[in-house]
């Protein structure tokens, strides 16, 4: 039989971690919040003393804050990939953790856009990069891919959110209507908008939601892909390469899975979902990491046959000496490893169901892709066509803050998530029991069932 | 018109019954009986989608998707002419000796542009067409009406009778397994 509570059970199990402070909460919540007064206090040197502050300089013009951003912003893409993309293949399971996966791409977002905006160099004139109705008449440049970043991180960030928010209207609704006292029972109010759930409402929400998703799809696919083309359209060995926009794309969802499961794991366990985020749902991320790792493996290896059937001696020389044999070999080997070898554990459902391992596999691949953007940036700028101006590259401490500080950043915005906002997706996850016990009746019940209706 | 109600305006409308059931199989066996004894003007309100009252209730699909279109058309067009009158018309710009009227380069700012005009038109769209947000609308002040965003199932049955005293709805939503129903009501 289906043991699952009843929908108000079900309703006051996902929102008692918005009435009831738990007590793992506000240190974690301190911690955090310190790490992003860090964050902050590295953009004000950033600010102040400008560029020279971090560790890049020539040939290395970009380098940490460039790696954070493509990092962060790949993170973010698996928000979109399991909320999107499987909305539209009819995969129910993810009713359970779309929520998570969204907030995360939301947070992943206001990170990523910040590293760029830093690296301007005067970024208080962020603004000049769009085409705003400006009297001195110089436009942004759009055969340079860096307006288009622009327009493809700037219209993530907005259609995600919309898509978050209308996506979680109803479930505010649910808190308003169960919210203890009259201040909480308005604060959620105003945020539900007013949403009653009538007949009206979701005939043209469901639309609305769906054409949304329609939408984030193809857009996901592109934010990542105009990102690699920051790196594709210029000339540089390494970076030349067609195959970049998908082996951008197939990374992100990957290192956005590993955050996925790294969230959910503790979240499972502290506000005991282990019946709402099943193994099953566990299982079914592994196994997408297994099919996103695998294709990742593919590109690297299409990557290093095309630098070798070139013939061009400056790719044959990044591919096969100065990334495995460099300065920065360590990050290579570390890369490969960690972001090939580590799925592989995933073939065997025992090791695809067990926490302990997923979690420690989540954490190798998110440090692993940081290694794969690293590599990809500064592994090879740093030798570039001519000796004499090869350079190491090493960090400075802001940079090492400002990508710390971006953590805490989002481990914040995620607590304060978990504390004031439904965390699953209560409407969409009662639909789904409701399907599950149909389902799960004897077939003499439901065809009975059928004559009666 | 205003976009933005934020409460709902008072207007002459048919009293309604109102009824609660405990499940969606109660609800729709309700929707059934309450056709059968010739009411057609039903509303549900429900805590979850559910797409097969549309046909019971006579309801079309929406059609919001035209709205969505249109808006991405005309925000592919607006994100095309910004770049091309920016870049071509108003300063053409020689990047690197390539044409001045790179469409290429143009699409990738006019495809986020369509996206973007588009999820506004959804988003915005969805508010406008239900009239969102209404804070307040009458059939809140119905007792226990907070459960139907939670885990019970309500009907309004429209088109009763100034005269009638609404027993037979009544009567119907309760044979059909509603756990509490209401007198007709202004809501």
């Amino acid at each position: 039989m289906y043991d699952v509570p009843d929908d108000a059970a079900l309703t006051d199990q996902i929102l008692s971690p918005i009435w009831t402070r738990s007590r793992a909460w506000w240190p974690l919540f301190i911690v955090s919040g310190l790490l992003a007064v860090l964050f902050i206090y590295a953009m004000g040197v950033t600010f102040v003393r400008g560029i020279g502050s971090w560790g890049n300089n020539v040939p290395v013009a970009w380098a940490w804050g460039i790696t954070d951003f493509v990092w962060w912003i790949g993170i973010g893409h698996a928000g979109t990939f399991i909320s999107a993309f499987l909305i539209l293949l009819n995969q129910r399971w993810r009713a359970s953790i779309n929520r998570f996966a969204e907030s995360m791409t939301l947070f992943a977002l206001v990170n990523a856009s910040l590293f760029p905006i830093l690296h301007l160099g005067r970024p208080w004139f962020f603004y000049w990069l769009i085409p705003y109705p400006a009297t001195m008449g110089v436009w942004p440049n759009f055969k340079s891919s860096l307006p288009w970043d622009v327009a493809a991180v700037s219209t993530y960030f907005t259609v995600s959110l919309l898509f978050w928010y209308l996506g979680l209207v109803p479930d505010l609704a649910a808190a308003r209507d169960r919210a203890p006292g009259i201040t909480r029972r308005r604060i959620y109010g105003i945020f539900a908008l007013g949403w009653r759930g009538s007949s009206q409402e979701w005939r043209h929400y469901r639309v609305a939601y769906t054409l949304l998703a329609g939408l984030a799809t193809p857009l996901v696919i592109s934010v990542h892909s105009i990102v690699s083309l920051d790196f594709a359209i210029t000339q540089l060995p390494g970076w030349h390469s067609t195959i970049f926009p998908p082996y951008f794309v197939v990374g992100a969802i990957y290192s956005g899975l590993a955050m996925v499961l790294m969230l959910i794991l503790p979240a499972r366990r502290i506000f005991h979902l282990k019946d709402i985020i099943t193994e099953a749902h566990l299982s079914n991320l592994a196994k997408l990491m297994l099919v996103t790792g695998s294709m990742l493996a593919y590109s690297y290896l299409c990557e290093a046959f095309v630098s070798w059937y070139s013939g061009d001696p400056f790719e044959y020389y990044t591919s096969f000496v100065a990334r495995p044999l460099g300065p920065y070999a360590i990050i290579f080997w570390l890369m490969l490893c960690a972001n090939i070898l580590t799925p592989q554990l995933f073939w065997w459902k025992r090791m695809r169901t067990n926490t302990v391992v997923l979690f420690g596999a989540s954490l190798l691949v998110f440090a692993g892709m940081w290694c794969e953007r690293f590599i990809i940036i500064v592994g090879s700028l740093n030798r570039d066509f001519l000796p004499s101006s090869w350079h190491f590259y090493a960090p400075s401490w802001v940079d090492i803050s400002l990508l710390a500080g971006s953590m805490g950043l989002f481990c914040f915005l995620f607590l304060a998530f978990l504390r004031w906002v439904p965390m699953v997706a209560l409407s969409e996850v009662k639909r789904l029991h409701l399907d599950m016990r149909k389902e799960r009746q004897p077939v003499k019940v439901r065809a009975a069932d059928g004559a009666a209706s | 018109m205003t976009l933005i109600r934020l409460s709902h305006k008072r207007k002459p409308r048919a009293r309604r019954v109102l009824g609660e059931f405990p499940s969606v199989d109660s609800l729709l066996a309700g929707i059934d009986a309450l056709k059968n004894g010739g009411y057609d003007t039903l509303e549900t309100f429900t805590p979850f989608d559910i797409p097969e009252l549309d046909a019971r209730l006579g309801l079309r699909r929406s059609r919001i998707g035209w709205l969505v279109f249109t808006c991405g058309l005309i925000g592919m067009v607006l994100a095309f002419g910004i770049q091309w009158w920016a870049n071509v018309h108003n300063y053409p710009l020689n990047s690197g000796g390539r044409p001045v009227f790179a469409i290429p380069s143009f699409i990738f700012p006019t495809f986020e542009g369509l996206v973007l005009a588009a999820s506004f038109g959804a988003f915005f769209g969805v508010l406008a067409w239900l009239h969102l947000p209404r804070l307040w609308a009458p059939i809140d002040e119905v007792e226990g009406f907070t459960s139907a965003s939670i885990d019970r199932f309500w009907i309004a049955v429209g088109a009763v009778d100034a005269d009638d005293s609404g027993e037979r709805a009544q009567k119907i939503l309760r044979d059909s397994g509603a756990i509490q129903t209401f007198a007709p009501a202004d809501v």
